[in-house]
């Protein structure tokens, strides 16, 4: 087991959050579980959510549409358009919450992602940075993870009570 | 109105208020006179801050000081503490992924 702690910081000022973690593993692949919709699927959801993609178009203008599933059938539509992307290097985007239609919901803060890669062929550094528009949006977002978080702990622990 | 510590730190003049009396406990007039703002403007944030359990007053002597209640500070580090676990579930998976893409290899 690898054991690569992610590095997590906040700016309250610049309104970010960074969030820096290393994984045992090649650039070209893990680029390519970043940039990959089939990949995406398989890790991108926290535990015990899971990610369903309906549609990703990589590329500048395009975007990835995809939906977070709860285990107890509460869903969540996802978007993130690609605002610049260098290959290998950096991916620019906004993530957005939104409905079966990739239609953007108000009611959620935008967040601008820059996700950084930086490895060989042993090793790979991905350093992300959240953008808010404002401290209230981070608030809201950080809120949410918390809840999320929360309810996905209480999941696990009923999981463990069954066995 | 909302009043948590979210609220609190929303604004960079409240944010200021409290890296001062974080410092050190301050009088209302030596912290209004750090301040370009009028005194009004200040006591408002102060009654923010107050009403979100972060600034808490004493009379000492004949004074009143403000001081700085880190306790609460916390919580906005409990909310990250979530984030943060959702993060390292993601990349655990990461993790798990790429290690058997690399087994698959020849």
């Amino acid at each position: 087991m690898t054991t690569n702690d992610a590095v997590y910081t906040k700016d309250i000022d610049k309104k970010t959050l960074h969030v820096v973690r290393s994984f045992a593993a090649s650039l070209e692949q893990v680029w390519k579980a970043w940039t990959e919709s089939e990949m995406l699927d398989k890790w991108w959801a926290p535990k015990p959510y899971r990610a369903e993609t309906k549609t990703m178009d990589f590329r500048v203008g395009g975007y990835w549409l995809y939906c977070m599933m709860g285990p107890k059938g509460d869903n969540q539509w996802c978007r993130e358009s690609y605002k610049k992307i260098e290959p290998r290097q950096a991916i620019h985007n906004d993530t957005n919450f939104c409905d079966a239609d990739g239609n953007i919901s108000n009611d959620f803060p935008t967040m601008h992602w820059t996700k950084d890669f930086r490895g060989d062929t042993k090793e790979t550094t991905v350093s992300i940075e959240i953008l808010f528009d404002s401290v209230a949006d981070m608030d809201t977002v950080v809120k949410k993870g918390f809840r999320e978080g929360f309810a996905a702990g209480l999941n696990n622990l009923e999981e463990l009570l069954s066995i | 109105m909302r009043r948590d510590v979210f609220q609190a730190i929303a604004d960079p003049t409240r944010r200021a208020i409290l890296s001062l009396i974080a410092l050190q406990a301050m009088t209302p007039n030596a912290l209004a006179e750090q301040f370009n703002t009028s005194r009004q403007a200040v006591s408002k944030h102060i009654k923010i801050l107050s009403e979100c359990q972060l600034l808490r007053q004493e009379q000492v002597g004949r004074e009143i000081y403000y001081f700085f209640n880190a306790k609460k500070m916390k919580e906005v580090d409990n909310y990250l503490q979530q984030f943060r676990a959702n993060w390292d579930s993601r990349f655990d998976q990461l993790d798990n992924l790429l290690k058997k893409q690399k087994n698959k290899k020849p």
